[in-house]
This record gives C-alpha cells, structure tokens and sequence, in this order.
C-alpha cells in the first residue's frame, strides 16, 4: 500500500446521517456453510465404509471434483465459458500415461509434465482466443476439445488410437501401491481437499478479486487498472492445470485410457455438476460431482426407467435450486434472518 | 505548475458525425473541474476520449506531461487516472465492500503465489485493505451497507459506492461521469462538500454534471461544450452570465 493523500482522516460532516441505508444482515449460520461438506462427507465416508462398487463410483466423482473445480475457477470465479476443458484433461491423462509405460517415468514427473504440457497448450490456445467475446470463445473451446479427441484417435504412433494403453501402474508412495478401494478413495480424498483449499485461497485473495471484477464488469474492471486480457488467460492457466492434474489422476486409478475418456460426454457431465453443486462456490463443484455421480447408482432400482428419473431428477434440482445445491444450503439458512431483519429497509 | 491533465484538439467522429470537435482543456492539480452542456453535447464521448474507452480520431491528451492518447484505460488507470460511470457499473454479485476491495487492485501486489501461501505480508496487507475498504465506505456514507449485496443498493447509493471504488485506487485524476444523478438535493449538497475533500486531500477531479447547483457550488474550472465544441470556460460566476452559455442553455 502506496501513502497517498489520505482523505479518510479528514474531518467532515457525518454522512451516514444523511444516506440511510438499511441495518446488516444478520451473521451467516456456520451449520448452513457447512452443510455441503457434512454432505460430502457423508457419501465419501458410506463408499470407505462400503468399498467395492460404492468406492469406485465415489472415486471417480471425486477426480472429477477436481477437474470440475478447475472449470469452476474459469465459468464461475472469471465468468468465462469454456467448452474445452477436456482437452487438458487429456493431455495430463495421455502425458501420465505414455511417460509412465513407455519411457518408464515415475508418476510424479509425469505428472507434473502433464501439468506442463497443459500449461503451454492452454497458453498457446488461450492467449489469442481468449481476446474473443461471447460466443466466438465458446465456439474456439469446443473446438479445443474436439481437436484434441480427433488427435488422440489418429496419432497411432504415440496414442494407440481406439486401442488405448493399458497396464498405467497405480500411484505409489515410498515403495508402498495405492491399489486397493479405500486406499485409491483416501488418496483422492486428500486431493479434493487440497484443491479445495486451493480454490478457497484463490477467491478470496487479490487474484479472485480481480477474477470477480472482470466477471462483473469488464469496463469496470479495466477502469480499476485490471488487465483484463491477462487475468482471463490466467484464470484459463488454473483451470487447464486442475483439468490435467484430474486426467493423469484418471488414468492411474484405472490403469487404462482411451480417447473416449476425454469425450464430448466429459464436458457435458461436468457441466452438469458445476450447475448442480454451484457455480462460484467452493463447495459446489465437490457436492456437485459427488451428487450427479450418485443420482444414477441410486435409481438404479427404476431398472428400465433409471435414466428417465436420473434426468427427472436434474431436472428439480435445476428449478429448485438454481443457484446450486451450495446456493440452496445458503438460501435454507438465509430465509428465516432476511425475513426478520426486513422491516420497511428494502431500497 | 504543470497540468494534471491536458486534452488538446481532442476530436472524435462517428461517421459524419463530428461528437467531440476540437476540444481543448487543462485540469489542474487540486482542483475540480466541471463539464457541462446540454444532452447530446458530447460530453460523455469526451470522457471516453480520456479515459482511454474510445481513441480520439485526432488530437492528443497529455496525462502530467506524458502523451496517454492511444494507451488502454487499465494502463490509465495505473497512471493513477481512476473513472466511473454515467451507468453504474458494480460488480452486482460482491457485497460493497468487496467492491471496493476490488479497487485496492493497483495499491496492492500479490499473485498466485500470494493468495496460495499468504505469508504474513498478505495477511497484513489483506487486514489493512479490509479496513480502509470499510473507512472509504464510512466516508461516502455506505458504512452500515458494507456487508450488503451491491445488487441491494439504490442507485444513488450504487453512485456513492462507485465512488468508493474509485477512491480506492488512490487516483490522481478522479473522473466522475454524473455523480449527483439519482441523488436528492440533501445527498447532492453532502456529494458536493466529499468532492471539496477529495480535492483539498490532492486529487484532482474531473466531472461531467447536469446539476447546475452542484457545479457552482463545487467546480474551481467550469467547461462548456455544445454539439461537440467548447464555447466557454471559466470559473462558475463567469459561466454563469456568459451569453454562449445561456444561449446554448435557453437554446
């Protein structure tokens, strides 16, 4: 902080007095904020508990909790719209899994070279198109993502095409194989957190102000001295390197990758659970996985009409709850302490 | 003394028409500057003009003897020449005082790095903005709002707070696109008397006004356009009998 005139110490009349405005909300509910997490809990301690099926639907939904917190820190903290974010996913899943089987790489470095890799895609994609508005970067993402699908099919050589390349060892810690359910789910749990928290730092600090001055208002923002150019390319750089931490965490939990791991269906999935959970949440894009990966498992006692109640379902949710599961857990909370504190104070 | 700010020739055209014709003026530090004239006279373009929104077709704007013509509103701003917005532009979705936060942006540093690790210089930085948000908000009289949704303004108190937002960025140049417009004759006189503050406090402010009270009352430097040109310019009491003026005025 730079000293400048300082015109706050300055005496003067009391302006409150004359700009009435209305008493502060009451204080949050801490239960209400934690609710999300209390839920995701929940579902991740049932599939521990469980093992077998369970752990390996709620691992799963926990990689893409990554990946979908990635995407959230584009679509939800920058406001920005990418229908490619695959493609990052399969960079870092296809870099983990040529470096460990082929040129016998631990899965650390090929992890972080998978990172790497995305990075530079995403700076090489995201610097030019990301001066786009609207929907002509919408339209430049998907693209992204399909490129990326069509090269994972026809590059033989490295990518084994449809084929896809199997025997991806499991991720190892000191000589010790996270191969077993609740090892893999323990594992991913820890990543969850710390892309949680991660996320959680970023929002609230000068970088996830200046991601929500441009997601406000880019006049604004530019008027305040953002750059509004580079923070939107850095907001990309973020997401594309959690959407590859996610793939190469994919392809060692399951050992296998194909192109269709990294298909248009991916992109709608995740979507579908940064919607669910919340978008510009931090617990939204966690419950958001874990809910939507759930859904189905749970109506599949509708036999022949299981998808039909798992889109019935999306479907409530979306008109009850158009902010989220996080936004609906806030609202619960809210709805008693706003209806108290009214009073003839609504501007 | 050199100018704050100093627009020469400025000229803009949008096919044949000619918004801002020339325009030529000098903001001094310290010191508030008012432009008026009718609706359509160009007054906004003008703004745009300076604030780097729109290039001029022709002319130069010197910002403390530096050419700033061509550079982009984030590199002005960085300059230390702040803006607002004849419509306000909050971010709707952040309480008022994290808009204001929002402006600490060029008076702080911190990246990536910064927000993961937050030493202990982060923190002490984050606890100094969230104060100095909260007083700047106490200033304009948004005090007891500070945890409010911007959305749950009015729009006089959205004026208020875009103001700051602006203060935030400790400008050298504050530029106030019609401060006093949604505000009643009570809060346009309070308005009035912070302007006086933020000018004796060093910042030299530039604003667009229809409320010929607050002009007078509050401006060292009045400028006149009318369909695109300056016809006068002066101190308020000259403005105020000068025949262009009233002619344009009266039509």
């Amino acid at each position: 902080m730079t000293s400048s005139p300082n015109i706050i110490s300055r005496k003067g009349p009391d302006l409150r007095r004359v700009f009435p405005v209305p008493a502060q909300p009451a204080p949050r509910n801490r239960l209400a904020a934690a609710a999300p997490w209390l839920v995701a809990a929940c579902i991740v301690g049932y599939a521990l508990f469980a093992g077998g099926y369970p752990a390996t639907v709620v691992g799963f939904a926990l990689i893409y909790a990554i990946f979908v917190s990635g995407l959230n820190i584009f679509m939800g903290l920058t406001a920005q719209v990418s229908f490619g974010q695959s493609a990052f996913a399969a960079v870092g899943g296809y870099a983990s899994a040529i470096l460990t089987t082929q040129y016998d790489w631990g899965w650390l470095p090929a992890m972080v070279a998978g990172i790497a890799a995305a990075l530079a895609a995403a700076f090489a994609i995201g610097y030019p198109t990301l001066r786009l508005k609207g929907h002509y970067l919408s339209m430049a993402t998907l693209a992204i993502g399909l490129i990326a699908h069509e090269i994972a099919v026809e590059w033989e050589s490295v990518t084994m095409g449809y084929l896809g390349i199997s025997g991806i060892p499991p991720i190892d810690i000191a000589g010790y194989e996270l191969a077993g359910d609740r090892a893999i789910l323990i594992m991913l749990s820890l990543c969850v957190a710390a892309t949680v928290f991660a996320v959680s730092r970023i929002r609230s600090s000068r970088l996830g102000r200046a991601f929500a001055g441009l997601a406000g208002s880019e006049d604004a923002a530019r008027a305040l001295g953002i750059d509004v150019a580079r923070y939107k390319l850095v907001s990309f750089l973020l997401a594309a390197s959690f959407a590859s931490f996610s793939g190469s965490l994919f392809v060692h939990v399951v050992g296998y990758v194909s192109p269709e791991v990294f298909s248009l269906h991916m992109v709608i999935l995740s979507f579908t659970m940064l919607y669910v959970g919340g978008i510009g949440t931090v617990a939204g894009p966690v419950i958001g996985a874990l809910v939507v990966s759930a859904l189905p498992e749970t109506f599949r006692a509708f036999r022949d009409y299981q998808d039909l109640a798992y889109g019935t379902a999306l479907i409530l949710l979306l008109i009850f709850a158009p902010r989220g599961l996080a936004g609906l857990f806030a609202a619960l909370d809210r709805k008693p302490s706003s209806d108290r504190g009214k009073g003839g104070t609504a501007p | 003394m050199t100018a704050c700010l100093d627009v020469r020739d400025a000229t803009r055209s949008f096919g044949g028409l000619v918004a801002v014709n020339a325009v030529s003026f000098q903001v001094m530090p310290r010191s508030v500057t008012a432009v008026i004239g009718p609706n359509g006279a160009g007054k906004t373009t003008l703004f745009n003009l300076i604030s780097g929104a729109i290039a001029p077709s022709s002319g130069r704007i010197l910002f403390e003897g530096t050419d700033i013509t061509r550079e982009a509103p984030e590199a002005k701003a960085a300059r230390g020449l702040i803006r607002t917005f004849q419509l306000v532009k909050l971010f709707a979705d952040l309480s008022a005082v994290e808009n204001v936060k929002v402006g600490f942006h060029l008076r702080s540093r911190g990246g990536l790095l910064a927000a993961l690790l937050r030493p202990r210089r982060v923190r002490g930085m984050e606890a100094a903005i969230e104060r100095r948000a909260r007083e700047l908000l106490d200033l304009v009289g948004l005090g007891a709002a500070a945890d409010l949704p911007a959305s749950a303004l009015s729009y006089g108190q959205g004026r208020l707070l875009e103001v700051a937002r602006a203060l935030a960025a400790e400008p050298k140049l504050l530029m106030l696109d019609e401060p006093a417009a949604g505000l009643n004759a009570d809060e346009t006189a309070r308005l009035s008397s912070l302007i006086r503050r933020i000018a004796e406090g060093g910042t030299a402010v530039l604003l667009i006004e229809h409320d010929m009270h607050l002009v007078m009352n509050t401006a060292d430097d009045v400028v006149v356009v009318d369909f695109g040109k300056k016809i006068a310019q002066g101190a308020p009491d000259r403005i105020r009998q000068d025949p262009a003026v009233i002619a344009a005025y009266l039509g």
